[in-house]
């Protein structure tokens, strides 16, 4: 029996509100009628559109091409006529170009059996091109193009892979059903990483409370006899931060300001080796999503699998609805998500959940002022003062909240959810790195 | 409700979604609600008027709470910290002081310590603890003379002394050779409660007659609220039945009435015996921790927020500061109990120890900067 370890500083212990859907099964929701495909699902510059009004889409087919150093391809999601070519805000306030297809014609995929494609010959170079031609992106929140995350730095290795099964957020099931439900496509998925990065040691984490999950990989694992350590982990928001779960699993701490190849690691997480694995098995570029539908205003909360483009609106619908007054319809976790207003925002690839929130469940409240109680410090796994902060930043004292750490924050949410005068320290962080970049203090 | 007329909330909000339910309004009435039973137990055993000294207490430090927010054209009220320290500072009264001796101190509290300084969050000294021992050395004689509780027997002889007072006086009469804490009040004619020997009685012969051991007859009366002392500081059982809940809420956490209580204890039970003539290594430490406002101060005044160090670790060093300086105080002071003084006296530490007590980054192994 090995001992759970986390990350020692900081955290957090949100309710979880798993239960309503851990148990669930992923279904597939149904195909739209229309999907609106945002040219930017990806850190870096949007996709350039490789179609134009009226023109006829197959499933699957390149939309829009990654343009620039760093980007990503984008696919269609569905068989159709482009409409239009939209422009549209997402979620995280974003202006992006879309392109609006309408359902027509054929699947080439869909309802048939997939074809296998063998990978154990394929080098690194035909492997990596087969990830970046599919338009796999890390689908955890970051969205940093896995090819180019993959194609490692001159000079750095790799030495410890860290697939990321945390999944830490509340609320959030998909990735813990994809493990239980498709644990052999993920570990192929982390055997393809494997073989382009060669590391020395390749590490699953995942957190204790889904010992089905740790199950269901540890034994593929044995069964094929791989070399691939499981860790289960306490359970600790915000251990599926990349900074938290390098911390947990080799015990090193990421340099300020640098990203886990600086300590030799690189971490995915499931959804992201998921698309990988399909990438390279089936040639199926990322067309679809496990996405978690939840909240207390939603009737019947589920795990589906939802074609990129679908609408918010429209999975909710697909989970009966709303049935309580929902005071914020969230775009990921509930702790780092968006809150959108419009419900035909579309779902892009690093949309990990659409959760209705009651006022019961988001328990607001009128901000008052500071009464010093630390809660943010203490949780804050960065250790940093996010009082101090926030305070130096409301005195436009930037160059002083720099020194002090503000660039190390990861905006994980812990300050703000802890504090009991709903001062919003995240917000303030935000603005705070907004202003010191334009004043040349941050990168 | 539907989302097919595409009506979605209008709440426009930056992560994260949702929170814990911990609320600074909800904290401060948990606090005052919990002290209630405690407050109570004090006007049942002193009378009548130490109800009118709480209710002084919380309606002065209202008003003043409601005129200086008034001028300074903020809207504090309902967040319940004025109520809390009113409530507070009424509870550290003697039930008999003249009525207008809390007000004094209730607006003392919250004009001068708390609004001079902004506000809630701002002061840094315990408002509650400051009021009170202004007026402490503004009218130490009303302050100072204690009403005996209606559940012990009337005893002329020790009237309008409190335990730790007679023990105090008792140190320049007996020339330092006050002894056991409990004979020493038993000598001086101090009362016992019939509850006290009947629950001692039971103990002993059900409980720790069984573990080889037996206690006197005494500590039931402190732990139970039947002695002399401020209104709402008597009752040891029902102050610690409130920190459960405060607990167990997270609204306070253990750290600093941990580090209080074992550094006074520890020093109580090594130089307390010493201080009163019986040796090293013999304080009474259940004695010292159920009188003179210990539990009130080490739960309840010592965890404030506002006045007490932001990490573990300073919070750490925070109370054990404040278990010495009691003890300094207690022992050694002029002043008979001694947790008030050691208490704002650290919130002046509280700034010092949150420069070296800062939490250490991640990601830069040589220290900070």
């Amino acid at each position: 029996m090995t001992i759970a370890r986390t990350f020692p500083r900081g955290g957090i212990h949100p309710e979880e509100h798993k239960e309503v859907t851990r148990k669930r099964h992923i279904w597939n929701a149904a195909i739209p009628s229309h999907c609106i495909v945002p040219l930017l699902q990806h850190a870096g510059a949007p996709a350039e559109a490789t179609v134009k009004r009226g023109d006829r889409v197959r499933e699957g087919m390149l939309i829009g091409r990654a343009t620039g150093s760093i980007s990503a391809h984008v696919h269609s999601p569905i068989p159709g006529v482009v409409t239009e070519l939209r422009d549209l805000f997402l979620p995280s306030g974003v202006r992006s170009t879309a392109v609006v297809i309408r359902l027509e014609g054929e699947f080439d995929r869909l309802g048939k059996a997939p074809q296998r494609h063998e990978w154990a010959k394929l080098s690194r170079r035909e492997l990596l091109g087969l990830i970046q031609e599919h338009g796999v992106v890390g689908m955890g929140g970051a969205s940093f193009p896995t090819h180019l995350k993959y194609r490692l730095p001159r000079g750095r290795e790799c030495t410890h892979l860290i697939l990321n099964g945390c999944e830490s957020e509340p609320y959030l099931s998909g990735e813990h059903r994809l493990m239980v439900e498709h644990p052999e496509e993920i570990v192929e998925g982390l055997q393809i990483a494997a073989a382009i990065l060669r590391p020395d040691h390749v590490a699953v984490g995942i957190e204790n409370n889904k010992p089905d999950a740790i199950a269901a990989v540890q034994r593929l694992v044995k069964e094929r006899g791989l070399d691939v350590r499981v860790y289960p982990l306490k359970v600790k928001y915000p251990q599926g931060d990349e900074k938290q779960l390098v911390r947990a699993v080799m015990g090193e701490e990421i340099p300020s300001g640098g990203s886990p190849i600086d300590v030799g690691a690189v971490v995915s997480n499931v959804s992201t080796v998921m698309a990988l694995f399909e990438a390279v098995c089936l040639r199926k570029p990322v067309i679809e999503r496990v996405v978690t539908v939840s909240g207390d205003a939603v009737a019947n909360p589920a795990n589906l699998k939802v074609r990129i483009g679908t609408t918010i609106g429209e999975l909710i619908q697909e989970c009966g609805g709303l049935v309580k007054e929902a005071e914020r319809i969230v775009c990921g976790g509930p702790m780092m998500g968006a809150t959108i207003t419009d419900l035909s925002t579309p779902v892009t690839k690093d949309t990990s959940a659409v959760l209705a929130l009651t006022a019961a469940e988001v328990h607001a409240g009128e901000e008052t002022p500071c009464i010093q109680c630390g809660r943010c410090v203490r949780s804050c796994p960065m250790g940093l003062e996010p009082t101090l902060l926030y305070k130096l930043i409301d005195h436009r004292e930037y160059a002083a909240s720099v020194e002090n750490g503000l660039a190390d924050c990861v905006e994980c949410g812990c300050c703000s959810y802890s504090c009991p005068a709903r001062i919003p320290l995240v917000e303030g962080m935000r603005s705070g790195k907004q202003v010191a970049r334009t004043e040349g203090l941050l990168p | 409700m539907s989302t097919g007329s595409r009506s979605a909330p209008v709440t426009v909000a930056s992560s994260p979604q949702f929170f814990d339910s911990a609320h600074t309004r909800r904290i401060m009435w948990t606090v005052s609600a919990v002290l209630t039973p405690a407050a109570a137990w004090g006007v049942y055993v002193f009378g009548i008027h130490a109800f009118f000294v709480l209710f002084a207490s919380i309606i002065a430090a209202v008003i003043g709470e409601g005129v200086m927010a008034r001028i300074l054209n903020r809207r504090t009220l309902r967040d319940g910290s004025a109520v809390l320290t009113g409530l507070m500072v009424g509870m550290t009264m003697p039930p008999a002081v003249p009525v207008y001796i809390p007000v004094v101190a209730s607006l003392f509290a919250i004009i001068v310590v708390k609004w001079t300084f902004g506000g809630l969050g701002s002061n840094w000294m315990n408002p509650a603890l400051a009021g009170r021992v202004f007026v402490y050395f503004s009218w130490t004689p009303a302050m100072t003379g204690w009403t005996m509780p209606s559940t012990l027997p009337q005893a002329d002889a020790v009237s309008g002394a409190s335990m730790l007072g007679l023990i105090k006086q008792g140190l320049s009469g007996t020339g330092g050779h006050v002894g056991s804490p409990l004979r020493f009040l038993r000598d001086a004619g101090f009362p016992v409660s019939t509850t006290d020997t009947a629950v001692t009685d039971w103990l002993n012969q059900h409980v720790l007659h069984a573990l080889g051991f037996s206690i006197p007859g005494g500590y039931v009366d402190p732990f139970l609220g039947n002695i002399p002392g401020s209104i709402g500081e008597v009752s040891a059982a029902l102050l610690l039945l409130g920190t459960v809940v405060l607990l167990a809420r997270r609204i306070i956490t253990w750290e600093i009435p941990a580090s209080y209580f074992l550094s006074f204890a520890l020093l109580t039970w090594v130089f307390g015996g010493a201080r009163y003539g019986t040796g090293l290594f013999g304080g009474d430490i259940l004695f010292q921790l159920f009188t003179g406002g210990f539990i009130l101060g080490a739960f309840y005044m010592a965890t404030d927020t506002v006045t007490t160090p932001l990490t573990s670790a300073g919070m750490l060093i925070y109370g054990g500061g404040a278990g010495i300086l009691t003890f300094l105080i207690r022992f050694y002071g002029a002043v008979p109990e001694g947790v008030a003084l050691a208490i704002i006296l650290m919130n002046v530490f509280t700034p010092l120890i949150n420069r070296y007590t800062r939490p250490g980054r991640y990601g830069l192994s040589e220290g900070r900067r």
